[in-house]
């Protein structure tokens, strides 16, 4: 079975998470605006996408470990039960947390951020299905470790490939164009969207 | 409870919030000097069309005696939009209200009915004692880490005072803010720039010194605080002291500019121990350190000993005695309260490091008890205090009242609460609305205004 679905999923993911204002492209916006400097925009975008693309490449790395020990339905169950037992913490809790990087942080305090963020709010994990998908469509199952690291490896590529278009793209019309003005009427709450999100992919793994 | 989109009254930048609609409604902090019936939140009706203009239209009391209400603020501001922390889809509603003497904080929801806000819920002075170990609750701001309250001393009364943390959404004190706080010992004000990861502190005294008013040794051994502290705001840790030096005493009220880029603000101090004066002063960049200058002096003011209470006789003057100063959400105007002359004092501060006079009102003062059109009787007491403007920087509120201990050290006969309001001309300039003046019931004095949807010292701003 080869599919371009999970391809899809793991782009529209990226798109999500880039659009996500929490994850990077309001701070590359607030940096430039600083810095009264639309090279400062696109700057920051750089370490904000490294970061994120560290923290899913861990996570899918713990996912390659593991199936090589567990078989396909014992990773698939807890990895959901990992997943839900995090969107229902943050669907109780929220998603705050400690404020470590502040307005005046350099790149490599942005990439810090952006890898924190991305993996206190478990970005990666919404991945697993997709990944866990195309590792079985590559028939080598997942037992085999290499093929699922480079099938591993494109996955992250494909989405830190689509979230950098997404956080360019709305970075550049919010700087260029819009003006910070129009978060007050747009910006839905995607914490909970996210918890949803987080939810759905727990669902899916326990599903499929 | 989370909503879908973020509060309206949040703005990304001061030059969108001064754009805001006009307020309203206006909550005061009311208390009893005699400690002998409830404080309270008054609720004033501060919108021109309404038939109840400049009364009061509602009031919260506290559930107990001796509370002592001084400042208060917004559990939610506009920094929930920013961008390192952002969690804007929150509520600005409830008024996170300290009790300075009682160390007891009250959370008050104004949403169900604006005008009969509701007490929800009470953190008792043994809870902040136990988890943060701090007492004498003084200031709040919304911020990036949660809610942030200081207070004056340590559990026991002591230095040193601090800051402490509540959670956003539980309003459960979460601890002690500092991690590191080098030097650092007396507490005031407490405020930020967000755009410099630096908080600033001030500083007044411990409980002992100011509890049963101020004690004219520790004034004149200039004993009371006379230093900023400024630190970093994300490492929690102190980085650089200011001391003002021997001869000036009571550096109270912090007002970073509004404009996250700028790296200025004003504070006021209250009394120079060399001739009574009070000083405007302005903190700024030198190089990769924090510096000040004292960019404006009010001098005291010749007056008969017959007129002066016990306390300022010997001097044969009136302090101004700046006790509290606001800046507009511009950044070019800054208000100062002379609580013992009587004036209330616009700047033009669009040089920092040079003000320029813009406005002058007078109303009570020790010596002059100068009136207001629409006071009955022709003499008041108290003077401009606690002031506050709103958004869009055209309307300044202010009431009498500085603290129930001190008040009649200054006003021997004690105080009758007003509070009233400014119109400020475009380019400057300040005038009396004629039509508001609030009589304050007896009983209760008037402390901090805040108005509805955020005012300009209840907010800051991630993005210029």
């Amino acid at each position: 079975m080869t599919s371009i679905w999970p391809w899809l999923s793991l782009a529209g993911l990226g798109a999500f998470h880039g659009a996500n204002p929490a994850m990077g492209w309001l701070f590359a916006v607030a940096l430039g605006l600083h810095g009264q400097s639309a090279r400062v925009v696109w700057l920051s975008l750089v370490p904000i996408a490294a970061g994120h693309a560290a923290s899913i490449t861990l996570v899918l790395a713990a996912v390659v470990v593991f199936g090589t020990v567990m078989d396909l339905r014992s990773l698939q169950l807890a990895a959901a039960v990992f997943i839900l037992a995090l969107a229902g913490y943050y669907g109780l809790c929220g998603h705050r947390h400690r404020v470590i990087v502040g307005m005046r942080t350099g790149m490599a305090g942005l990439a810090l951020w952006s890898f924190l963020m991305a993996t206190s709010h478990g970005a990666g994990l919404m991945l697993v299905p997709a990944v866990l998908s195309l590792c079985l469509a590559d028939q080598s199952a997942v037992a085999g470790m290499t093929s699922s690291l480079s099938v591993s490896l494109a996955a992250v590529a494909v989405h830190t490939a689509a979230m950098l278009a997404v956080i360019s793209a709305i970075a550049l019309v919010i700087y260029a164009w819009l003006g910070l003005a129009v978060l007050r009427s747009t910006w839905i709450n995607f914490d909970r969207l996210w918890t949803l999100a987080l939810g759905a992919t727990g669902l899916i793994l326990l599903a499929s | 409870m989370a909503t879908w989109r973020p509060d309206p009254s949040f703005y990304p930048s001061p030059r969108m919030a001064a754009k805001a609609p006009k307020e309203t409604l206006a909550y005061v902090a009311a208390f009893d000097p005699d400690r002998t019936k409830p404080d309270a939140i008054a609720v004033v009706d501060v919108d021109p069309a309404s038939s109840t203009y400049s009364q009061i239209v509602g009031q919260v009391d506290m559930p107990n005696v001796g509370d002592e209400l001084h400042h208060f603020g917004w559990n939610a501001c506009s920094s929930c939009l920013c961008p390192n922390a952002p969690h804007p889809h929150v509520e600005r509603r409830y008024l996170m209200v300290p009790g300075l003497r009682s160390s007891r904080l009250h959370i008050i929801d104004t949403k169900p009915d604006p005008r009969k806000p509701q007490i929800v819920r009470v953190i008792e002075p043994e809870e902040v004692a136990e988890k943060a170990n701090y007492s004498r609750l003084h200031t709040t701001h919304c911020g990036p880490e949660g809610i942030y309250v200081n207070a004056l001393a340590d559990r026991d009364g002591k230095a040193p005072g601090g800051i402490f943390l509540l959670d956003h959404d539980s309003f459960d004190v979460l601890g002690q803010w500092e991690m590191d706080r080098g030097p650092q010992k007396l507490a005031y004000d407490f405020w930020w720039h967000l755009g410099h990861d630096t908080m600033i502190t001030s500083e007044w005294g411990t409980p002992d010194t100011f509890e049963n008013g101020l004690v004219p040794e520790v004034l004149l051994g200039s004993n009371y605080g006379r230093r900023l502290h400024f630190w970093d705001l994300t490492r929690r840790k102190h980085v650089q002291e200011i001391d003002f030096g021997e001869e000036h005493q009571l550096v109270f009220e912090l007002r970073p500019a509004h404009d996250p880029t700028k790296a200025y603000g004003f504070v006021g101090c209250v009394i120079s121990l060399k001739d009574l004066s009070a000083s405007i002063w302005t903190w700024h960049r030198e190089g990769d350190r924090w510096a000040v200058k004292k960019v404006v002096e009010i001098p005291a003011e010749p007056a008969d000993p017959d007129l002066l209470p016990p306390v300022l006789k010997g001097f044969k003057a009136v302090p101004p005695l700046v006790t509290d100063i606001d800046l507009s959400m511009d950044d070019r105007f800054l208000y100062v309260s002379c609580w013992g002359t009587g004036d209330m004092i616009q700047y033009d501060v669009s040089d920092p490091l040079a003000p320029r006079e813009a406005g002058r009102v007078r109303i009570g003062g020790i010596v002059s008890r100068a009136s207001h059109p629409k006071a009955a009787n022709g003499a008041l007491n108290g003077g401009p205090q606690m002031v506050e403007i709103s958004r869009d920087g055209k309307r300044v509120y202010f009431t009498n009242s500085l603290y129930g201990a001190i008040d009649p050290q200054f006003y021997p006969e004690g105080i009758d609460g007003w509070m009233v309001k400014l119109d400020v001309g475009d380019d400057g300039g300040i005038a009396f609305d004629e039509n508001f003046f609030v009589d304050w019931p007896k009983g209760h004095r008037p402390h901090q205004v805040r108005l509805e949807g955020g005012d300009c010292s209840s907010d800051s701003y991630c993005y210029p």
